[in-house]
């Protein structure tokens, strides 16, 4: 029997049975059902299985299972608390920033990664940090002003923030 | 496929539209489904649903076709849904490429709603025991002088059908309130949230994971097999048919592991020929048949009428269409019925490969399409369907097969590669005399141009073609736009002539001649001088009922050519949704760009040597230019698409700003994969 691993996931508690070398995406995937990360290309060229782990930006098609055990892992899933929509995706509605949408989980989540690195990043650090990801409709120059609007959307909530303290 | 009355009693009542016995699109002489199945459906609820057999592949045709209905039916957005792509449950539909959905698919579901409009007048006037002039539909209602009662009021507890009268009018562009406004995109927050469902993440009850055993090159033959240590991993099968060879299993991991361990001998085919001799290979093998040849006047006379004459030979690659969703699908079969969620531009056309392939009736076949992770042309087989099928049937379970991304590099099926050979004559004073333009093997979409030449001929050449060879966004429009365009460059040069002058000297078409002056206005064609290491190009083109005209900037860094700036001009008819226009303008450029300066597919021996993401270049974010988009709104003009046009005038822009960059003028795409050559 393979080993189990314990990791959790979007704030839960997960025991996974699987080999260590297994990557993070099949786990996420195919075995706890959270189809939201996807499958771009399995070598980490294309940043459509972006997750956090440990609130930071990783490709889980070449993470192994064992080097996120006992980490928070956190995908498009769980980016947003209770259920509402979280800045960066706010952002990307307001942007219409997709065509098929099949990069906007790793777009996203990648983002977020960035944001909480990096709250009021700039043009250039935008596209640096998502170099990784692919868009094939090519909506990037959308995808730039959606991450842009969410720093001033969460500069403007933290301001908010302020004034209520 | 229902009949109206099991349709109807399916969907619980309420009013369908259909479409009329002998309707078919009166603009394009196109014939539409002469089937009974509905077009549209008003429930209770006041949810409109409407039907279609196109698809939704990022191109944004979910949204804008409801804007279409809501538009006639005077309802809001929101109320308006689309079932799409179901073989089941919409009428047949040839397939979603073209940029043929919204010239003919938008008009035939205005027709359907506003035909279901005028019903519900019908109904209101009855019910109100009153004249239908009184009464007025606006936002979901029929309301007349202080009294008002909702469409689901109307529709509830009715089962009426109506067909589409062929006399039916349609709210002109100019009236607009709904189409013709940026809708955002339908199902966005789905998208954003990870909930929608792609063709890969579909499951089924019970479902098993097939993946194919593939031979190690192109038309190799399975010769042996031995499964047994496959089979000894738990609850995997090992399939063989013919020479398709694959596996089963309970789990996508244990299919994977199962896969790797089926021993299979192939035997290969020698002497397939490399990237490395294609443009001889696909000279040597051109047909002596010419398609679609279109000729005016004497070439010899025209040549000798010139000034310059110009002799040129241009080529373009094999190219992938890399969608980002990989090609995927479960199968299900039930009682000798298959059902099929894949990610494909034809779910009819796929419904027939699967009958066809098991000898079945197409109506024992029900193909699904969930909005799937783009196409560009290049979805257009059921491969994967039917892979996925014949493990299913196998299997006796329904079964789920995604392609690895390497598969989709290998096994699905390239943009053509191509030679095109022009020669031309012009005047000094700026008149192209003779133009004498042959395209072998990419196509002949696109080969017809705006420039008039009063001696001319276009011709298409088939020639034999060593990879698998399909449809790819706008044709083969990009490969004849490259030559044309870098040609028409190439003479305007000659005779000293700056390239708009030139353009606009050789067309009256008004359409043509307006996103050129557009692009070159915005852009500052003629106004400013690049700077040094920079170079300016313009490209213009026409397609698929579109104009664009593009104009870029480059610049030349240690050899790598860098493009800083584009504007684009498009004109398609009336605007449906200026923000996702933008949208697709602005992408197509973008991708565009991949094929115009380094996509390239490199083969040998019937292997594909690039055929993973780490080897094949796409635009990333660092490749980005700054894009200006003009839009062109011609309320005036019927609709067309404009999924494909607009990245027909990126490659031939960037090639002519390169020339005047560099000096070096490049007649391949791609233009420059490693660099400018030295």
């Amino acid at each position: 029997m393979p080993p189990i691993t314990e990791l959790i996931v979007n704030g839960t508690r997960q025991r996974v049975e699987a080999e260590p070398e297994t990557p993070l995406l099949s786990v996420l995937r195919d075995d706890l059902g959270l189809t939201g990360t996807k499958y771009g290309c399995g070598e980490g060229q294309c940043g459509a299985c972006t997750v956090l782990i440990d609130g930071v930006a990783a490709r889980s098609c070449i993470t192994r299972l064992s080097s996120a055990a006992g980490k928070r892992v956190t995908t498009i899933e769980g980016i947003a608390a209770h259920g509402g929509l979280a800045p960066i995706q706010e952002a990307f509605l307001r942007a219409g920033a997709m065509q098929c949408g099949f990069c906007t989980a790793g777009m996203i989540v990648a983002s977020a990664g960035l944001l909480a690195r990096s709250p009021n990043a700039t043009e250039e650090e935008i596209r640096q940090s998502l170099e990784g990801n692919v868009c094939r409709c090519g909506t990037y120059p959308r995808i730039v002003a959606a991450v842009r609007m969410a720093t001033r959307m969460k500069l403007a909530a933290h301001r908010e923030e302020a004034r209520h303290a | 496929m229902l009949d109206r009355r099991e349709f109807l009693t399916a969907i619980g009542g309420g009013v369908a539209v259909l479409v009329a016995p002998g309707a078919a699109d009166a603009q394009r002489g196109e014939a539409l489904p002469q089937d009974l199945s509905a077009w549209l459906h008003i429930g209770k609820d006041g949810i409109v649903t409407a039907y279609t057999g196109k698809v939704e592949a990022g191109q944004g045709i979910r949204t804008s076709l409801a804007q279409a209905v809501a538009e006639e039916l005077r309802t809001p957005l929101a109320s308006v849904r689309l079932v799409m792509g179901d073989t089941d449950l919409t009428p047949f539909d040839m397939g979603t490429f073209g940029s043929r959905t919204t010239p003919t698919m938008a008009p035939q579901l205005r027709r359907a709603a506003a035909t279901g409009r005028e019903l519900l007048v019908d109904l209101a006037a009855k019910r109100w025991n009153t004249e239908r002039a009184g009464l007025r539909a606006e936002a979901g209602k029929i309301t007349k002088a202080g009294e008002s009662i909702s469409y689901g009021e109307l529709a509830d507890g009715q089962e009426l059908i109506r067909t589409i009268p062929p006399d039916i009018a349609l709210t002109p562009a100019k009236e607009w309130k709904v189409a013709g406004t940026p809708a955002p995109k339908a199902d966005a927050r789905a998208i954003v949230t990870g909930q929608h469902q792609y063709p890969s993440d579909i499951t089924r009850p019970g479902m098993l994971y097939g993946k194919v055993v593939r031979p190690p090159s192109f038309r190799a033959k399975l010769d042996s097999v031995d499964g047994s240590k496959a089979e000894a991993l738990a609850g995997v099968k090992v399939v063989r048919d013919g020479d398709f060879l694959g596996v089963v299993a309970p789990h996508p991991r244990v299919a994977e592991r199962a896969a790797a361990l089926v021993e299979a001998r192939w035997s290969e085919a020698p002497g397939q020929p490399s990237s490395a001799e294609l443009f001889g290979y696909l000279k040597q093998h051109a047909s002596a048949e010419e398609r679609a040849p279109a000729e005016r006047g004497s070439l010899e006379k025209g040549l000798a009428q010139a000034d310059v004459r110009l002799k040129q030979t241009y080529t373009v690659a094999y190219i992938a269409h890399c969608p980002l969703e990989t090609r995927a699908a479960v199968a299900e079969w039930n009682d000798g019925r298959l059902t099929v969620w894949t990610g494909t531009q034809r779910p009819f056309g796929v419904r027939g490969e699967l009958a066809a392939k098991f000898g079945i009736p197409e109506d024992r076949v029900h193909v699904i399409m969930p909005d799937t992770g783009a196409g560009y042309g290049g979805k257009h087989s059921g491969d994967a369907a039917v892979e996925a099928a014949r493990l299913a049937k196998a299997a006796d379970k329904p079964v789920k097969l995604v392609w690895t991304r390497q598969e989709e590099f290998t096994w699905a099926y390239f943009r053509p590669s191509g030679v095109i050979e022009v020669e031309s004559g012009a005047t000094r004073t700026g008149l192209i005399t003779a133009w004498d333009f042959r395209n072998i093997n990419s196509g002949g979409a696109g080969i017809q141009m705006a420039y008039e030449v009063p001696n001319h001929r276009m011709t298409f050449q088939p020639s034999e073609t060593p990879l698998r060879q399909g449809s790819y966004r706008a044709l083969a429009a990009t490969a004849n736009h490259f030559a044309r365009e870098t040609h028409i460059d190439e003479l305007a040069h000659e005779i000293r002539m700056d390239p708009l002058e030139f353009r606009l000297r050789n067309t009256h078409d008004p359409r043509f001649r307006a996103v050129l002056t557009a692009a070159a206005e915005r852009f500052g064609w003629g106004k400013r001088k690049a700077p040094v290491g920079h170079g300016f190009g313009i490209a213009a083109g026409w397609e698929k009922g579109g104009y664009v005209a593009t104009c870029a900037e480059v610049a030349i860094e240690e050899s790598k050519v860098r493009v800083r700036h584009v504007v684009a001009a498009f004109e398609c008819g009336a605007i449906v949704n200026p923000d996702n226009l933008r949208n697709q303008v602005e992408g197509a450029v973008i991708m565009g760009l991949g094929g115009a300066l380094f996509e390239a597919i490199e083969f040998q021996d019937g292997r594909i040597l690039n055929g993973r993401l780490a080897k094949y270049r796409v635009p990333r974010f660092s490749d980005v230019p700054a894009i200006e988009t003009v839009l062109l709104d011609r309320k005036d003009l019927p609709s067309s698409g404009a999924g494909e046009c607009p990245i027909v005038g990126i490659a031939p822009a960037v090639g002519n700003a390169i020339f005047e960059a560099a000096g070096a003028r490049l007649r391949s795409l791609p233009l420059a994969p490693k660099g400018l050559p030295a």
